[in-house]
């Protein structure tokens, strides 16, 4: 293949874009909605993962010590837990502060009922709480700190708490919403592939006279087939940037608009570029190969002549 | 130039198109295909250009065996023949230039061969004037004229014509036809499959006849033989 028929088929690829307008357009434009319907749900299906994220980030440990545990025994567990692969934050609170935290959380309704548990009086224990990396190991990690006490009399640890059963069950909840979510997704992204390429097909259908007749002057299948796959990836590419413009656009609104009421739920859109990457990549991406995946099968059944 | 042994064809849905033709025709040789509707005559032309393949025996085309050619090679067989459709077959969207054009990018001339090479044929059809319309902007015969001007464009060594005048009114019939024995004057080998009493009785050619896919006449500057 020389420069100059590559050059050529360059040219004719774009120009066919051109020539078959309506074509172009009936094609451009399913590309362009499925791919809208389908960034949608990407979209949404992300922050619904980016959601769950979050709640299970704010899973963590309470450790209580028991009452009588000096200093030296406080400090090596705390290196003991701190020593463990799956810690993010260790934070040591002790009964005072937890007292003061309390009095915080309950404030007006426990002002009488806290009265007087100052000091000598304090009722609670010193604690740590633990933050770990991957929310979902918290039981393991539970478990692992509970094991400090083996071999030691008395137990330094009086409970370790992390909210047994309810944590599985929102683990359980997070999981069903992120599978649904995936499945859509794939669904959507089926249903999106088989309509452009059905699109394409038609389109190319419409010009079989054209590869006949190319056919019959001695044009060979290479020479044939470059055009139409040019021209495919160039309606991909059209048909997916339209929707990546549209849903970036809205996707940077949306977040510029509602960010101060969602801040006071403690929910959090997932940042832009986040977002913008996977949706521009995975769109631009699906175009492009069904583009071209779609003229080339559709070229290939013309060239049996 | 063209040689056929023993060469049978039937299609998948049992149809016995052609029932054994044995035919030889020379360079330079001008051959009308007479016979009745169904009788084979299309799947005949349609095998020299191998649109179709025999379901048995050889076909020769300029040097090339038709049955031992990979499908790779048989574009470079067709660039040795041109041809040309009651129907004309231009493309719709493509202007009078572009379409003969059209059949050299396909072979890749260079393109400076491409201009001169479409202008002369647009000069040899008198069409020159046309360059820049659009198929549909012409009458019958202009449009076969170009689809002749797209077959001749790279000097192809045959010329299989299937009932070129089949669609046009008899005065531009007979234009179409002086450009055909023209081109044939110039040495290229035409075989054409035609219904016009008139003009096979006219203008005398060799007049192979084809029946029930059997070769039934073969006669040198022969006649239609038939009354329809």
């Amino acid at each position: 293949m020389t420069i100059n028929t590559i050059g050529r088929h360059f040219r004719e690829g774009g120009k066919n874009v051109i020539r078959n307008g309506w074509m172009t357009f009936a094609s451009v434009s399913s590309i362009a909605i499925s791919l809208l319907i389908l960034g949608l749900f990407l979209i949404l299906s992300l922050n619904v993962n980016y959601l769950s994220q979050q709640i299970e980030k704010q899973v963590e440990i309470k450790v209580f010590l028991q009452t009588n545990v000096n200093d030296e025994t406080r400090t090596a567990i705390q290196s003991s837990i701190q020593a463990m692969p799956d810690i993010s934050k260790l934070t040591y609170v002790s009964k005072e502060q937890g007292l003061v935290e309390l009095r915080q959380r309950m404030g007006e309704n426990g002002k009488a009922f806290l009265e007087g548990l100052d000091g000598e009086n304090n009722p609670l224990n010193d604690a740590f709480t633990v933050e770990v990396k991957e929310p979902r190991q918290v039981a393991q990690t539970a478990e692992k700190i509970q094991a400090l006490n083996d071999g030691k009399n008395p137990a330094p640890i009086l409970r370790v708490s992390y909210g047994k059963g309810t944590v599985e069950q929102l683990f359980k909840i997070t999981s069903i919403i992120r599978n649904i979510g995936l499945f859509l997704v794939a669904c959507l992204a089926l249903t999106a592939m088989f309509l452009i390429s059905n699109t394409i097909k038609l389109t190319i259908m419409a010009r079989n006279r054209e590869i006949k007749i190319m056919k019959l002057v001695g044009a060979t299948n290479g020479f044939i087939r470059w055009p139409f796959f040019i021209e495919g990836a160039l309606l991909g590419i059209f048909g997916s940037i339209l929707p990546v413009a549209a849903l970036t656009y809205g996707y940077w609104e949306l977040m510029n608009s509602v960010t101060l009421n969602t801040s006071v739920l403690m929910v959090k859109f997932k940042p832009f570029l986040e977002i913008v990457y996977p949706v521009a990549g995975l769109l631009i991406g699906i175009g492009l190969v069904i583009g071209i995946w779609g003229s080339t099968i559709s070229v290939r059944k013309y060239l049996k002549v | 130039m063209i040689e056929m042994q023993d060469v049978w064809k039937t299609y998948p849905d049992g149809t016995h198109a052609v029932r054994g033709i044995d035919l030889k025709v020379n360079a330079n040789e001008f051959v009308y295909v007479v016979g009745p509707s169904g009788a084979g005559k299309s799947t005949f032309m349609k095998m020299i250009y191998r649109e179709e393949r025999p379901t048995k025996g050889q076909i020769f085309v300029n040097g090339f065996n038709l049955e031992k050619l990979k499908p790779r090679k048989i574009p470079y067989v067709r660039r040795n023949i041109g041809v040309i459709f009651q129907d004309f077959r231009l493309l719709p969207k493509l202007t009078v230039y572009e379409n003969i054009a059209f059949a050299m990018e396909a072979i890749e001339a260079p393109k400076k061969l491409i201009k001169k090479r479409t202008l002369e044929v647009l000069d040899l059809v008198g069409l020159k004037n046309k360059v820049a319309s659009l198929p549909t902007q012409l009458s019958g015969g202009e449009q076969q004229r170009v689809a002749i001007a797209r077959a001749i464009v790279n000097n192809p060594a045959v010329i299989i014509a299937d009932e070129p005048t089949g669609n046009l009114d008899p005065e531009t019939s007979w234009g179409i036809m002086n450009l055909l024995e023209e081109i044939n004057y110039r040495g290229t080998t035409i075989i054409m499959a035609t219904h016009n009493k008139e003009i096979v009785n006219t203008i005398r050619k060799r007049v192979i006849a084809i029946e029930k896919g059997v070769i039934v006449r073969d006669q040198a500057r022969g006649d239609y033989g038939y009354d329809d």
